[in-house]
């Protein structure tokens, strides 16, 4: 749908020079993948590595884009740069999205150090969007000093922003119905810090000390919809980091200081322990295996004909053979015709 | 064209009324027709919208309008909007319009108006329609 005018290397140069339009075309570029995306990583790649990023996640309503707006606006404080992407899902109906993170982000409309992007998961279920770690990439090496990533509210989010971002926050508030059912079982492990949100409404303490009885003993049993989950490592993924819980109202800014207080000594723990180090190397072998897959099944694909593929629909579909044999055969086929006609 | 991009559309309340019913409509429309839709909330500044619709890199900017105060605030949306690089977003405007103003609007640069009795599907037609006018031409062009 778009009618780019200007040449990649004429956007990335535009953008580093602080041209916002330009960033913002940069970053659908990436969002719609493709050679064109890939091209602009490489260029960028050199120049990423800086930014110190952040996952907001938590249940629906629990004030993640509020939790985000008064970060940034923190960070501004402490004279910091803010880039952030907040993530709304695609409806699997009509592919259409609709993102309304930044109605709880206008305060920081006309500050020159934040620039905010709306993205939908498109088809992606983690809670985060295909391209969400692309996007990042292109934040990162445009020099934004902390990249604050919302993930959508329901689903696994937390398994993908856990090797997306350095220190991930999980947001929980009161009233979301029984207090420890709603802390989600898995979410335990990710967590570098804990914040109970809307600190003003009744019920904050106890959903404080729900949390604390979760993190304060031993390997144990959590009820979850019904089924007994046994939780693995209480007390957080590392070992000398405890993740604290952080009492915040939003709202009103309150408990935000502390927040990116710690969100600040999680970052100085990781570079002092060398578990930054450790988090890169996961995050580098994530998206590594990430592309290798893309490309191997782009190139195989690519490789078989479509009459193959539409024959063996039919024997499958004829009962003449099983659909893990029509597969074996098919790459099998793959490996014996035009091995180099394809390159 | 890549299958995989998306028509992206940010609808704004701009000024000083706070009933945001219709434009919610609208924008669930919106989605409901494919559209990834930026939705910013009521009592937004011209500033505000500019810049969402350049952050966002909008195709697409509809603005709800209920106030009466269309005629001021469009024209500094607009002026904001080519200010900052995006002179080529489809504008929209929604709410109550006297027809006297209709022809105004044209001549600011809105490319389409619509009134409180519109149907959803009108403007997602339009918007499609504009859109692929919009590509043919800048093809013959090139
Ligand atoms: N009382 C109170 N309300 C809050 C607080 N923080 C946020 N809210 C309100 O809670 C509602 C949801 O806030 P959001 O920031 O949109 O929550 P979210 O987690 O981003 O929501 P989704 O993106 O839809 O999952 C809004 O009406 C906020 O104004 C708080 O600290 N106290
Ligand atoms: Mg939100």
């Amino acid at each position: 749908m778009r009618r780019h005018g200007a040449s990649t290397t004429e956007l990335i140069t535009a953008a580093q020079g602080g041209d916002r339009r330009s960033l913002a075309r940069l970053i659908t570029l990436v969002e719609n993948g493709g050679p064109t995306a890939e091209r602009i990583l490489q260029t960028l790649f050199p120049s990423t590595g800086r930014a110190h990023i952040v996952g907001v996640t938590g249940a629906p309503g629990t004030g993640k884009s509020t939790l985000v707006n008064a970060m940034a606006r923190e960070y501004r404080n402490r004279g910091l740069t803010v880039g952030i992407i907040a993530i709304d899902p695609t409806s699997p109906f009509s592919g259409g999205a609709l993102l309304g993170d930044r109605v709880r982000m206008r305060d920081l409309v006309g500050d020159e150090g934040v620039f905010i992007r709306s993205m939908a998961t498109r088809g992606s279920l983690g809670g985060l969007a295909r391209a969400t770690d692309d996007v990042i990439q292109v934040l990162d090496a445009m020099g934004f000093d902390r990249i604050l990533v919302e993930t959508v509210g329901v689903g696994q989010a937390e398994v993908d922003i856990a090797s997306s971002a350095h220190t991930v926050i999980v947001v929980e508030a009161p009233g979301l119905g029984d207090d420890i059912q709603a802390i989600k079982a898995g979410i335990l492990e990710i967590a570098d810090i804990f914040v109970v949100n809307k600190a003003d409404r009744e019920g904050a303490e106890r959903t404080v000390m729900a949390l604390q009885a979760m993190l304060g003993l031993g390997p144990r049993t959590v009820v979850h919809h019904g089924q007994t989950m046994r939780v693995e490592e209480p007390g957080g993924n590392t070992q000398g980091w405890t993740p604290p819980i952080i009492k915040t109202v939003a709202t009103r800014g309150e408990g935000v200081p502390e927040l990116v207080q710690a969100v600040e000594a999680h970052r100085a723990y990781l570079m002092e322990t060398g578990e930054l180090r450790q988090r890169e190397e996961a995050r580098v072998t994530h998206g590594l295996e990430q592309i290798l897959r893309e490309a191997l099944v782009q190139r195989l694909v690519h490789r078989i004909s479509p009459q193959a593929l539409d024959q063996t629909v039919q024997r499958v579909l004829a009962r003449e053979v099983d659909p893990y044999t029509a597969v074996e055969e098919l790459l099998h086929l793959e490996e014996q015709g035009e091995p180099q006609a394809a390159r | 064209m890549n299958t995989r991009e998306k028509v992206r559309v940010l609808v704004a309340k701009p000024g000083l009324d706070g009933h945001d019913r219709g434009a919610k409509v609208v924008a669930r429309a919106l989605r409901d027709a494919g559209f990834e839709v930026i939705y910013t909330g009521i009592r937004q500044t011209p500033e505000a919208i500019a810049e969402a619709a350049v952050q966002e890199d909008v195709d697409v900017v509809g603005l709800s309008i209920l106030s009466g105060a269309h005629m001021a605030l469009v024209p500094k949306v607009i002026r904001l909007l080519r200010e900052k690089g995006m002179e080529d977003v489809l504008i929209l405007v929604g709410g109550i319009i006297p027809d006297e103003d209709i022809p105004k609007l044209r001549a600011l640069g809105v490319h389409g108006v619509f009134g409180p009795g519109t149907l959803t599907q009108d403007i997602v037609d339009f918007i499609w329609q504009a859109l692929e006018e919009r590509q043919t031409s800048a093809t013959a062009t090139e």
